[in-house]
């Protein structure tokens, strides 16, 4: 049999893990910026681009895009090759992935603390980003397509499988979540409505969360454990059905995130069925991990790296046993819109990822730099730090979560609600958010920790540009006929890669099919109205300042609920939304009925001016940021007309050519509002932001309300 | 799941989708399970030695990886 030679090159894999530990540093310190910004409201400073509404989404696709992003190519890029024994299709087209993808990601840094945000959770970024996405997306996918088909091993390993099941899967995440018609370069309006859009950005939000964080790091856990372990996996077996298992039911279970939601309870259904279905594959996942290490304990107790994969399987293991219980409808009620959800993602995110990448990075700085890890010690530091950071992190989050929702739903022996003001139960958890922060110090300690003993390691080396290895060619290697069933379909990459689009879209069709073509899934509600333009206006901007991570509009049919906040959320009501604005945690109270003036939430627009401008002054111990620039900055009216466009592009019924006459109306509203507020003795032009936002505030779920019929008819 | 038939038939021949989403599914988990089983001790070595197959160890670690393979 004829060995043929090749090298492995190993830039890219270096270019991925600097990327990796420089944004992994900038995405935590945005995180205990935006953490600290919780205890002191103030820390802003008044500055737009630095409030936690815009910062929050700066730091989620941080860490989510940018450090796991570029750790899990980094680990790609350095595994493919290897265990398909030969170099990666094409350099060039991993030159262009490294270096779109790190463009993208100065994109996003520059445009969410501008607030230029489509407004969804983790998918933030505006349409031209996007499209840069899908387009560099879709590069990575060649290359790593083309690397299989002209392997030289026969059998493509399951860490593989893993990484074509995140091209694939995050491709259509991607692009069907984030189709929009644009209103301007940097503006756009998704195709979906209210719930909806809910239902196709749960569906994005909980896969990205499967394939962009779990099936990647799954493959790098196959890959990198055991090489760090010198053992092969404990059962392949088992990492077959882990895979295919996984895939198939982890795309069901977006609804789980909108329960106790105006979401038709048959969706509801469904996605808990799957998320506990998912224990199954996910701690089967686990034990393999585990288990490798079999034998091999004595090894951990002296490898930094060992130890930090031990920790990062162990939070694999507890988060995705939550995942499950916080599905269950009488534990979401109690979990939803709590703290409870922040700790949970970052025993993820800090446990599973973070200390995922470590291990990879102190495995593979070595090895890139051809040398030993520079200091063992700094590395164990780092892993207590880590360790206890995350407990400290997520620990008092617990607390919070359960605290908070507990006094949210307590009653008095008379009926009342025990603590009617909001801010009572955000007083409460306040310590808890210190420790948080004092958790994220250590964490983020450790990690610097890390860079120093890495560049240390690197200068003590000498970089390996290509390593050489040598192999059979495919065709000669396979001399045992034809192959049958799933050996086909290991050795067919395309086939596969097919095989797992199928697998993937079957739960996502199901599940969108009904919701988009059967009318009774949204009952409409005949005096339910487009927005007028200067409330449209005054959405965008609360879109802009990112309200939505702070505040929910989504009142969940519990009698607490109803007392506290009003009548419950209805489908119907949100059919102008595009797009959603559900939220996904209250750190501040819910505002979907906040207009209703006979409702508990309604405060007059004087009560709102003062309130954008100096908080604390109308709730004293309010934990909200100051906005003065709403009261400084002239509303753009000049996008009306075209925002009133795209609105009736997607199905938005203004009456037709009302897009020309839209500002007439805006201003007229304007003034009714300026006037009431100046009649108050408060000096303030119509043209300013904080009007239009008012405006907007003042409309939230008065609809179902409405008895004086159209706002359009006259026109 | 009485629930999601009854929504499910507001469209024309939907009862179609999850009966065969549910027989894929199904025969998907089956074929795995045979194809599992029938994987002989040899194959199963070799495919999970793929990681370890390169010369990507430090020369300190290869000594252990040669004691572990004997």
């Amino acid at each position: 049999m004829e060995l043929q030679k090749f090298t492995y090159d190993n830039r890219l894999s270096r270019l991925f893990m600097n990327a990796t530990i420089f944004w992994g540093l900038i995405g935590m310190v945005v995180g205990l910026t935006i953490a600290l910004e919780m205890i002191f409201p103030h820390l802003s400073g008044g500055i737009s681009w630095l409030s936690f509404g815009r910062l929050r989404p700066l730091h989620t696709n941080a860490v989510i895009f940018a450090f796991v992003g570029n750790g899990m190519f980094t680990g790609i890029y350095y595994s493919t090759p290897r265990l398909l024994k030969t170099p990666m299709f094409s350099e060039m087209l991993g030159k262009i992935h490294f270096w779109g993808w790190q463009l993208i990601i100065v994109a996003a840094a520059i445009t969410l603390p501008l607030g230029i945000t489509v407004g969804k959770e983790y998918a933030e970024l505006e349409w031209p980003i996007d499209i840069a996405i899908a387009l560099i997306w879709v590069v990575f996918g060649i290359n790593l397509i083309m690397t299989m088909v002209k392997r030289r091993v026969k059998h493509i390993y399951v860490a593989i499988w893993f990484y074509i099941a995140t091209f694939v899967t995050v491709a259509v995440l991607h692009i069907v979540n984030s189709i929009s018609v644009p209103v301007s370069l940097l503006k756009s309006y998704p195709i979906y409505a209210g719930i909806q859009d809910a239902l196709v950005q749960w569906w994005y939000g909980h896969n990205a969360v499967a394939f962009f964080l779990t099936t990647p790091y799954l493959g790098l856990m196959y890959y990198f454990l055991p090489k760090a372990a010198n053992r092969p996996v404990y059962s392949y077996k088992l990492s077959i059905i882990h895979f295919w298992a996984l895939i198939f039911l982890y795309i069901w279970a977006g609804p789980h995130h909108l329960l106790y939601s105006a979401l038709p309870d048959w969706a509801q259904a469904l996605g808990v069925v799957f998320s506990v279905m998912l224990i199954a594959p996910s701690w089967g996942g686990m034990i393999n991990g585990l288990l490798t290490l079999r034998g091999a304990w004595d090894k951990v107790r002296e490898s930094p790296v060992l130890k930090m994969f031990v920790v990062a399987i162990t939070a694999y293991g507890m988060s995705t046993f939550e995942g499950p219980m916080l599905s269950l409808k009488s534990v979401n009620a109690i979990s939803h819109f709590t703290d409870w959800t922040i700790a949970h993602v970052h025993i993820g995110a800090l446990g599973w990822n973070g200390m995922l990448t470590f291990g990879m990075l102190y495995w593979l700085m070595p090895r890139l730099y051809n040398t030993k890890l520079y200091s063992i010690k700094m590395a164990n530091a780092h892993f207590w730090l880590a360790t206890t950071g995350m407990l400290f992190f997520a620990i008092p989050l617990y607390f919070a979560g359960f605290t908070q929702s507990l006094m949210w739903k307590e009653f008095t022996e008379e009926g009342y609600l025990q603590y009617p003001n909001f801010i009572e139960t955000v007083v409460q958890i306040l310590p808890m958010y210190y420790l948080r922060a004092f958790g994220g110090v250590l964490y983020l300690t450790g990690v610097v920790l890390m860079i120093i003993n890495l560049i240390k390691t690197a200068k003590a080396g000498l970089f390996v540009v290509s390593e050489e290895d040598q192999a059979p060619a495919l065709h000669t290697a396979d001399g045992h006929g034809k192959e049958k069933g799933h050996r086909l379909v290991e050795s067919k990459p395309i086939l596969f890669t097919i095989l797992v689009l199928i697998a993937i879209l079957i739960g996502g069709i199901i599940e969108f099919v009904p919701m988009f073509m059967v009318k009774s899934n949204v009952p409409t509600i005949a005096n339910v109205q487009p927005y007028t333009p200067l409330e449209l206006q005054g959405r965008d901007i609360y879109l802009r300042e990112g309200c939505y991570n702070c505040h929910s509009q989504m009142v969940r049919p519990f009698r607490s609920e109803v007392e506290r906040y009003g009548d419950y959320t209805k489908a119907g009501e949100t059919v102008y939304d595009h797009p959603f604005q559900f939220g996904s945690r209250r750190t501040g109270p819910d505002l979907a009925r906040s207009g209703v003036k006979s409702g508990p939430m309604y405060k007059p627009d004087s009560w709102h001016y003062n309130h954008f401008l100096e908080p604390q002054k109308m709730v004293a111990q309010s934990i909200m940021p100051p906005y003065p620039w709403l009261i400084k900055n002239d509303l753009d009216i000049s996008t009306t007309p075209r925002k009133i466009k795209v609105m009736q592009i997607l199905g938005v019924p203004y009456p037709e050519g009302y897009a020309d006459k839209a500002n007439d109306d805006l201003k007229k509203q304007a003034n009714k509002i300026a006037q009431g507020l100046r009649d108050g003795g408060i000096q303030v032009e119509d043209t300013k932001e904080v009007i239009a936002l008012i405006a907007y505030i003042q409309r939230l779920g008065t609809d179902i309300y409405n008895t004086e019929g159209s706002k359009f008819s006259e026109k | 799941m009485k629930i999601v038939t009854k929504t499910l038939e507001g469209i024309a021949d939907i009862q179609i989708y999850p009966i065969i989403g549910l027989i894929l599914f199904f025969a998907m988990f089956v074929f795995l399970i045979i194809h599992v089983v029938r994987l002989t001790r040899n194959q199963v070595d070799e495919y999970s030695n793929l990681p370890l197959d390169d010369n990507s160890n430090l020369l300190s670690e290869k000594k252990d990886l040669k004691n572990n393979k004997n």
